[in-house]
């Protein structure tokens, strides 16, 4: 059975409810190497992003996700804004028009957002951004998908894959973004923007985990 | 947490709704988006210069809207940039037929979203040029970190290049001009207590009763190095010669080419600074050292720059560009030629910067 767009939205309320549960460990974690407002951020975004739901609710996934990262863009501001409001909008940008989402849309969706957030901030991997989360997270679920794991499955791997990849930050030394200041010091923390994106991706892994329960 | 504010949400609203009410005569302001533009705004045939950073650095660059100066400028929360929807109204707003400068200070989140604002603001048939200003010796490379940020000599930029577009200078020539003063510019902070941002409500690092931090940006994040605090003159001669012996300066950047249509990577190189050179001196509180202090500082400033041969010709001394109630200071040296000079001496009447008028 595939996804539906009733099932994004679920996504993006859980996303909310996440970011918002972190809002302080993830301010933390970008205060020991950024400026402390990471979580203050998203959370801001996030709170935003919901109120532009309603109208949008019985539309497209593409232009759910596009509401989404049009209002991220607008609301959360420092590099968290226009890296994750570009992912959601290229994101939105592969599933426009569509209504039911086969688990390769899923999979498309996530290559476009990491595209875009590549882009955007010209990270590599190993410089200790949400890139490094992000990378591992889409390969994993490409590798489930072709191994013939379901939907719920291969996200729970990506998941899985976003957390090692956060977890590998840590000893990273940051080359981009603010952390890149402290040089040497920023080695020994965990990249914020990883986190975040970890956070989302174990959002969408729970849900399509509970859905799978449910069916 | 001490502050005279309402609610920690709402500082940066009404503060700007102060602003509206206390400078009506220079400075109007628009909600959602948020941005602070000039009253007589716009000015048919005159570049616009824009600029815009997170909130916490009072007066700038709010403070520095106004004739000679900033046709507008877009705070973002506390510390965090502006989002691209400010600019580009900001954008609409103030635009003279002229184009429109964008100077951005080189800060990852600002730089993608001034990007990002200048390409939507083309696709609506304005001309936008973007030029960076990263001038903090603290950082050392660019190839291993985002490049060196913005600091001090954004506010020398804005005043200069205000000063350009007021004269009629034209698009391309202010942002030459802008360029100019970014690769002339360099700057170096300390801190000697951390600041708190309001929605945090806890100080941004923690520093020992006897300890000072160095290489310090605008934000409250830590900064190069951590050491036991030292006297004005010892601090004075530490950022300063950090910054006159900063030896030639690489980096590639972004710019947007108009010819080709798209964003090209330019290298640019600050040449070091020489006997013989003239230059403005720009001592600055960070927020809470008091006014009696920073003659102290440009005491021992000009005693150095004395000593390495570089002649002071213009000075600024005073809170321009701080980091929220932060105790400490930073020095810019900004290398100036004779159109340099006439440009900063032209009239400039802003909340923040007043003369000639
Ligand atoms: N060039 C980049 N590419 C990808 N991710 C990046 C890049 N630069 C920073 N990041 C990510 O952004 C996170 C920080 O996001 P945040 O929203 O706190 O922005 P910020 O750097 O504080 O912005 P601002 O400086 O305007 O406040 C980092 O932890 C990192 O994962
Ligand atoms: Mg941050």
């Amino acid at each position: 059975m595939p996804a539906t767009t009733q099932d994004l939205l679920t996504c993006l309320y859980r996303m909310a409810e996440v970011i918002e549960a972190n809002r302080e460990f993830l301010t933390q974690l970008d205060a020991a190497i950024g400026d402390a407002d990471h979580g203050i951020n998203m959370d801001r975004g996030f709170k935003a992003a919901l109120k532009k739901l309603p109208p949008v609710e019985d539309k497209d996934a593409g232009t759910i996700l596009k509401t989404v990262g049009v209002t991220l863009v607008s609301t959360v501001g420092g590099a968290g804004g226009p890296l994750y409001g570009t992912a959601f909008m290229q994101a939105g940008t592969v599933l426009g028009g569509k209504y039911e989402l086969e688990p390769q849309d899923v999979l498309a969706a996530l290559e476009a957002a990491l595209q875009g957030v590549v882009m955007r901030g010209k990270a590599n991997l190993g410089d200790k951004t949400m890139v490094d989360a992000l990378t591992p997270a889409v390969n994993a679920l490409r590798e489930a998908l072709r191994n013939g794991a379901s939907l719920a499955d291969a996200l729970e791997q990506a998941a899985a894959a976003a957390e090692q990849g956060m977890k590998d930050t840590i000893p990273m030394l940051a080359k981009k973004g603010r952390a890149s200041y402290l040089g040497e010091r920023s080695i020994g923390h965990q990249d914020p923007g990883a986190t975040s994106t970890y956070l989302l991706l174990r959002a969408i892994a729970d849900v399509a985990r509970e859905k799978q329960g449910r069916a | 947490m001490k502050k005279l504010i309402n609610r920690p949400e709402d500082v940066v609203k009404e503060e700007l709704e102060g602003i509206a009410l206390a400078y009506p005569d220079l400075v109007k302001v628009h909600f959602n988006p948020n941005f602070i533009y000039r009253a007589d705004a716009p000015i048919k045939g005159k570049v616009a210069v824009i600029s815009g950073g997170g909130s916490g650095h009072e007066p700038m660059h709010g403070g520095f809207v106004g004739m000679g100066m900033l046709d507008a400028a877009c705070p973002g929360e506390v510390f965090t940039s502006p989002t691209p929807d400010q600019m580009l109204e900001a954008a609409k707003t103030v635009y003279g037929g002229a184009g429109v400068l964008f100077i951005v200070k080189n800060y990852t989140g600002d730089v993608m979203n001034f990007e990002m604002a200048a390409d939507m603001a083309r696709m609506e048939g304005l001309r936008v040029l973007n030029i960076l200003i990263d001038d903090d010796v603290a950082v050392k490379d660019s190839l291993y970190t985002a490049g060196r940020r913005g600091v001090g000599t954004t506010v020398l930029a804005e005043k200069i290049c205000g000063a350009a577009a007021e004269r009629g200078y034209d698009l391309k020539r202010v942002a030459d001009i802008c360029r100019r003063v970014n690769l002339n510019g360099r700057s170096m902070g300390m801190a000697l207590t951390p600041c708190t941002v309001p929605m945090a409500g806890k100080p941004t690092f923690e520093l020992g009763e006897d300890e000072m931090e160095v290489g310090i940006g605008i934000h409250g994040e830590p900064g190069r190095e951590r050491m036991k605090i030292k006297t004005a003159d010892e601090i004075t001669e530490m950022l300063a010669l950090s910054i006159i012996e900063d030896p030639e300066y690489r980096r590639t950047v972004r710019e947007f080419d108009e010819e080709k249509g798209e964003w090209v990577d330019v290298e640019l190189v600050s040449e070091p600074f020489r006997p013989g050179d003239r230059v403005l001196a720009f001592v600055n509180s960070m927020g809470g050292t008091p006014d009696i202090e920073l003659p102290i500082i440009y005491r021992k400033l000009h005693e150095i720059c004395e000593k390495k041969g570089l002649k002071i010709v213009r000075r600024l001394i005073g809170r321009y560009i701080t980091s929220l109630e932060m105790q400490g200071c930073s020095i810019t040296l900004l290398r100036m030629d004779d159109e340099l000079i006439d440009l900063w001496d032209a009239p400039v009447k802003t909340p923040g910067l007043r003369w000639g008028v």
